[in-house]
């Protein structure tokens, strides 16, 4: 139902808001962009990358020894359920985030429909390129994702937590068991990497794609807050200001 | 070469084996084999029924170690297994025959047996060259397995050396040497991964196709369910200290001493498929990881190019310098941030210096 209202207030606002940005506050010109399916999953997700990253970074080196008994210790073993447990909370929020892609307002569709075929996109990658090198000055006044920050959402976010998510549940059905659903589903991984070690290497690498992406992410959305003057708080209130 | 209307009952009658001793070997296989009570009856009626299955035991590139494990088994003993079970036909390491006579033998059982034997293949061929650097009989050994495939009923992949190719395929892979499953295609193949596989998978294995006249069901990589579908890691003694968090850090330090996992020391258990944790070696007696030694994963794909045994991340070799995911993902962090902290000076110094006439300075 949450969706459901959401959709109806998503054709109505930003359908008109982004043809022509309406004043929204004195001195302010906004638009509606990110519906607050898309808000809530970017913050869960955010946690959950956070929590994954910290607890599979562990996983993969190891945790200091712990004194005492076997019986008198779980460190390990709550390390790896809070990996599991922030990995089923991005999957599933991944698949209804794909779900508010199809109901929602265009901008939740940018990260996954690329319009890779359309010249007029690649001309935009390139002058938005000219503009990260200091080639171009004119802000940005878009209300969603550039061009190239769409490429590289997709690029390096999309493509990576899908490539997460399946490498991810199919290391996880090994323990499962080759009769759980994970393996049913996910175990085809194995028939590409026979030897699961690889599948490990590339899920680690895949963290530090992870990773890298943030740190560019976190760079530009702070760059375009100050240079564009386009507000970072969009992703909390949904509006786009433009302060100038 | 008259054994193959004989039942392996009437084999074993023959050498005064008592009927008691041969219903005691088929309870002592059906547990061994993990089958319910009311399967040592139903071994007993095919040993007693169904004429022993004629096996040919081929070597390729290999080291021999197979055969050493499988005439180390001990439940079935190999003496059952071999004397009795099977009409082991030919193989060239163990037979008293040689040269011609053995080939001609080979020859013999390929035609009488034509498509009911089973093929069982240790090692695998080299195909560069034309398959010269194994020459078995005067003629490539690749020509003779193609041959001897043809007209078989299923092959067993003996081995790391036919399942995945192991040591000789290993980089830079100079024979071109290559598993079994890619130079045969159209028959089943039963793929026996380790180096060696262990003594009673080996002849639980053969144990099983002679009672039941199929063949076992195989995993998604083509290996026997019942010996493979478990990691070493989800049967090992030590996973308590694994998941406590317990792990050895030096090889003599106090968490050695103690039996700590052995995890952070590159043990490789928790991405192999192995019987070892739950069997074991030798009769039962130890394992690897029971011996206070990590595992090197000698039953997977390419274990040799995996880098270091004792790492648990693999080694990325396509960098140039030998690195592992962790070292090439820090690199590159470091790299954008850097890059990112580059780029965002050079952002202050434009906006200082190219924008003149505004007051406020950015937040």
């Amino acid at each position: 139902m949450f969706v459901r209202d959401m959709r109806n207030e998503a054709r109505q606002l930003p359908a008109a808001v982004d043809a022509a940005p309406t004043e929204r506050g004195i001195g302010h010109r906004g638009a509606y962009v990110y519906d607050a399916p898309v808000r809530l999953w970017h913050w869960v997700n955010a946690a959950a990358i956070l929590m994954l990253a910290l607890t599979g970074y562990l996983i993969g080196t190891g945790t200091p020894a712990m004194s005492g008994q076997a019986s008198g210790n779980f460190l390990f073993g709550y390390i790896r359920f809070a990996h599991f447990s922030a990995g089923y909370v991005l999957s599933v929020g991944f698949v209804l985030r794909i779900y508010s892609a199809l109901i929602g307002n265009r901008h939740a569709t940018q990260i996954f429909c690329v319009p890779l075929w359309r010249g007029c996109f690649w001309r935009e990658v390139h002058y938005e390129i000219r503009r990260y090198g200091f080639l171009a000055i004119e802000p940005d006044r878009r209300v969603g994702h550039n061009p190239l920050a769409q490429l590289a959402m997709f690029l390096m976010f999309t493509q990576t937590i899908t490539f997460m998510i399946v490498t991810g549940f199919a290391l996880y059905g090994q323990g499962a068991g080759s009769d759980s659903w994970q393996d049913r589903l996910f175990g085809w991984v194995f028939s590409i990497w026979p030897n699961s070690q690889d599948v490990h290497t590339w899920h680690h690498l895949g963290l530090w794609v992870i990773l890298v992406f943030v740190l560019v992410h976190i760079y530009a959305v702070i760059r375009e807050d100050i240079m564009s003057r386009r507000s970072i708080s969009s992703m909390i209130s949904g509006e786009r200001e433009f302060r100038d | 070469m008259g054994g193959a209307t004989e039942t392996l009952y009437s084999v074993i009658r023959r050498q005064g084996i008592t009927r008691r001793s041969f219903h005691k070997f088929c309870s002592l296989t059906a547990a061994s084999l993990g089958l319910g009570p009311l399967a040592a009856s139903t071994i007993a009626d095919a040993l007693e029924t169904k004429p022993r299955v004629p096996v040919i035991w081929l070597h390729g590139l290999e080291c021999t170690c197979c055969s050493e494990s499988f005439i180390r088994s001990a439940h079935p003993l190999i003496k059952d297994t071999l004397l009795s079970m099977i009409s082991l036909d030919y193989d060239d390491t163990i037979m008293a025959a040689a040269g011609e006579q053995a080939e001609a033998i080979l020859e013999e059982a390929r035609a009488k047996y034509k498509g009911k034997y089973v093929l069982a293949v240790e090692g695998n061929p080299p195909l560069k060259q034309g398959g010269m650097f194994c020459i078995d009989g005067g003629k490539p050994f690749v020509e003779k397995l193609r041959s001897m495939a043809e007209e078989s009923m299923a092959i067993i992949a003996w081995g790391t050396c036919a399942s995945w190719g192991c040591v000789q395929a290993a980089k830079p892979n100079p024979t071109g040497a290559a598993p079994i499953d890619q130079v045969i295609k159209n028959k089943p193949i039963i793929k026996v991964p380790g180096c060696p596989p262990i003594a009673e998978v080996m002849s639980g294995l053969v144990t099983f196709i002679t009672t039941f006249g199929k063949l076992p069901e195989l995993d998604r990589q083509g290996r026997p369910k019942m010996f493979y579908s478990e990691r070493i890691h989800d049967k090992c003694y030590r996973r308590s200290h694994f998941d406590a968090g317990q792990f050895v850090e030096e090889w003599d330090d106090e968490c050695a001493r103690k039996g700590y996992c052995l995890y952070k020391m590159g043990c490789k258990g928790p991405t192999t498929y192995n019987a070892c944790s739950a069997l074991r070696w030798n009769g039962g007696v130890s394992f690897p990881i029971q011996s206070g030694h990590g595992c090197l994963s000698c039953s997977e794909d390419g274990f040799w190019d995996k880098g270091s045994f004792y790492d648990r991340l693999t080694t990325i070799k396509q960098f140039g310098i030998e690195k592992n995911a962790d070292q090439i993902g820090m690199a590159a962090a470091g790299v954008v941030g850097l890059t990112v902290a580059a780029h965002a000076a050079v952002t202050a110094v434009k906006r200082l210096t190219n924008k003149p006439d505004r007051t406020a300075p950015p937040k």
